[in-house]
């Protein structure tokens, strides 16, 4: 770190990722908080377990290869090779992936795209409650969080990604590629798993689960809204120069800018975040008629369908986007579930797949024209590009791996736990030891009030 | 054409302002903004007088009494 502007520099950036990752920690949490609220005491456990061992599998397996990919695949591999020079500095062998004078940056960089990781597998994780098999589901986290997502980053949320050169891509705030992918994996993983037992009914009719307890679902989506700040802030370079961008910026004015190097400003993002979320709400409280659920979830779903233009839109086009997102999504999940007999447990599949997908599509169009990347010779946004872009996300790399992977699972019988296990619950021999071990103690202790 | 007024970053960002689309629809906007705003009030207003009028007739005696009774 050469001269102190240098230094203060490096070392505000280091503290400003190192700050979106613990409040990204949040979502995370916000995650399991929600799963538990909906799911049924008889599964309390296993779906907690299912979710929190999302976080040492996910981190150790894009550790091992998945921040590689980040910066090997931006070309890979339609339009080029992989690019080892940028590869090699981020495998885990390299000095840069460690304890390094040298580099302060790469390890808050790599856990703040870790983060965006578990994210990604924790949509898929909501999804597909009390019928599915942990081992199956945490191979899904790891090609989720691990490969699949990180390989649309390198492709469309990187600055030379190929998605962003040739098609304009432009999704400052991940509906894509976070949002979008990991509803069509949940979607494709539902699609073979199937329902609940009970959820439809002989005639077909959808039968609804409510949440076993609303208020911890109600702190969950909460806590995921916080953890979105960080999500935010995590997306964006927070001051950088037009010298070290590189690109076709003129002057010396310094400025935040988003993935891509575009100037943006988290003055921006602060607007947007809050109008497309209150956007969400009051057009999901009244196309739901005040359901709870769908409310909060909307609020969700609305930041998601604003995310890729966040960085640019004005604040009442943030809340008319996710205005409109929110009712779209609202009304393609009841039509999806009632006409393919699809059982999406939380609604992941809508507030993060239809939402990032309708997002996408919607600032291709308030977007038309705008530049993709302050780097000469890239494609800028079009209906088209972003388009295109949304169904690469949504099906090609997150729908059909999916669908291929739950395929195999089923035909090899590991993918769905046994219809009397899902009956009794997944809980039932840990109630059984539960309640043995409370009855052992109990007799134990009285046994020892009696002596005296 | 581009709906943010910039074709391409090839500026000093120094003389940059607005980079929002449709610059110049600020009033436009606010105006649809507003009527989201009271639209909205109108709509929740008018389903909750008649979700209430409905609500006065639901239940026999002893469920509301029960229902008193859990606090």
């Amino acid at each position: 770190m050469d001269g102190n502007l240098n230094a203060l520099t490096t070392v505000f950036t280091e503290f400003y990722y190192w700050v979106t990752v613990v409040f990204m920690f949040l979502i995370h949490v916000g995650f399991c908080m929600y799963e538990v609220g909906a799911s049924r005491n008889r599964n309390h456990m296993h779906t907690l377990m299912k979710n929190i061992m999302i976080i040492p599998l996910v981190t150790v397996t894009f550790f091992l290869f998945g921040w590689w990919i980040y910066w090997a695949f931006p070309d890979f591999p339609f339009f080029g090779g992989l690019n080892h020079d940028a590869g090699n500095a981020n495998l885990p062998w390299s000095e840069t992936m460690a304890t390094n004078l040298g580099d302060r940056i790469t390890g808050v960089f790599w856990a703040a795209f870790l983060l965006f990781s578990w994210t990604a597998a924790s949509i898929v994780s909501g999804a597909v409650i009390e019928r599915i098999r942990s081992s199956a589901l945490w191979v899904h986290a790891v090609l989720i969080g691990s490969v699949f997502w990180i390989i649309d980053a390198a492709w469309g949320w990187h600055y030379a990604g190929w998605m962003v050169k040739y098609l304009g891509y432009h999704d400052a705030y991940a509906s894509g590629v976070i949002h979008a992918i990991a509803g069509g994996y949940a979607l494709g993983v539902i699609c073979v798993l199937g329902p609940r037992l009970g959820k439809f009914a002989a005639d077909g009719s959808p039968r609804d689960i409510p949440p076993h307890n609303p208020w911890m679902l109600t702190i969950g989506i909460f806590l995921i809204y916080t953890g979105f700040w960080g999500f935010y802030a995590a997306c964006n370079v927070p001051v950088i120069s037009p010298e070290v961008i590189g690109g076709q910026i003129t002057g010396t004015t310094w400025t935040a800018t988003n993935i891509y190097l575009a100037p943006t400003s988290l003055s921006a993002i602060t607007f947007n975040f809050l109008m497309s979320l209150s956007g969400g709400l009051m057009a999901a409280y009244l196309v739901s008629k005040g359901d709870a659920f769908w409310t909060f979830s909307g609020g969700l779903a609305g930041i998601i369908t604003a995310s890729a233009g966040n960085d640019l839109y004005h604040p009442i086009q943030a809340m008319l986007v996710a205005a409109v997102g929110v009712v779209i999504v609202y009304n393609l999940h009841f039509w999806v579930e009632r006409r393919f007999k699809l059982d999406d447990a939380v609604g992941a599949v809508a507030v993060h797949g239809y939402a990032g997908v309708v997002g996408l599509i919607i600032s291709g169009f308030v977007l038309w024209g705008a530049p993709s990347s302050p780097f000469e010779g890239y494609a800028s946004v079009t209906p088209w590009g972003q388009t295109i872009g949304a169904v690469i996300m949504f099906f090609v790399l997150g729908f059909l791996p999916a669908f291929i992977v739950s395929k195999i699972q089923a035909a090899l019988g590991v993918l769905r736990i046994p219809r009397e296990v899902e009956l009794r619950g997944l809980d039932y021999a840990e109630h059984h030891a539960y309640e043995d071990a409370k009855a052992a103690i109990i007799e134990a202790d009285k046994a020892i009030l009696a002596q005296h | 054409m581009s709906t943010i007024g910039y074709e391409n970053w090839a500026v000093d960002l120094a003389e940059v302002g607005a980079i929002y689309p449709f610059q110049g629809s600020e009033v436009l906007m606010t105006v649809l903004c507003v009527v989201f705003w009271i639209g909205w009030h109108y709509i929740q207003f008018k389903r909750e007088s008649e979700h209430l009028e409905n609500a006065r007739d639901i239940g026999d005696k002893s469920l509301v009494t029960k229902s008193v009774e859990r606090y």
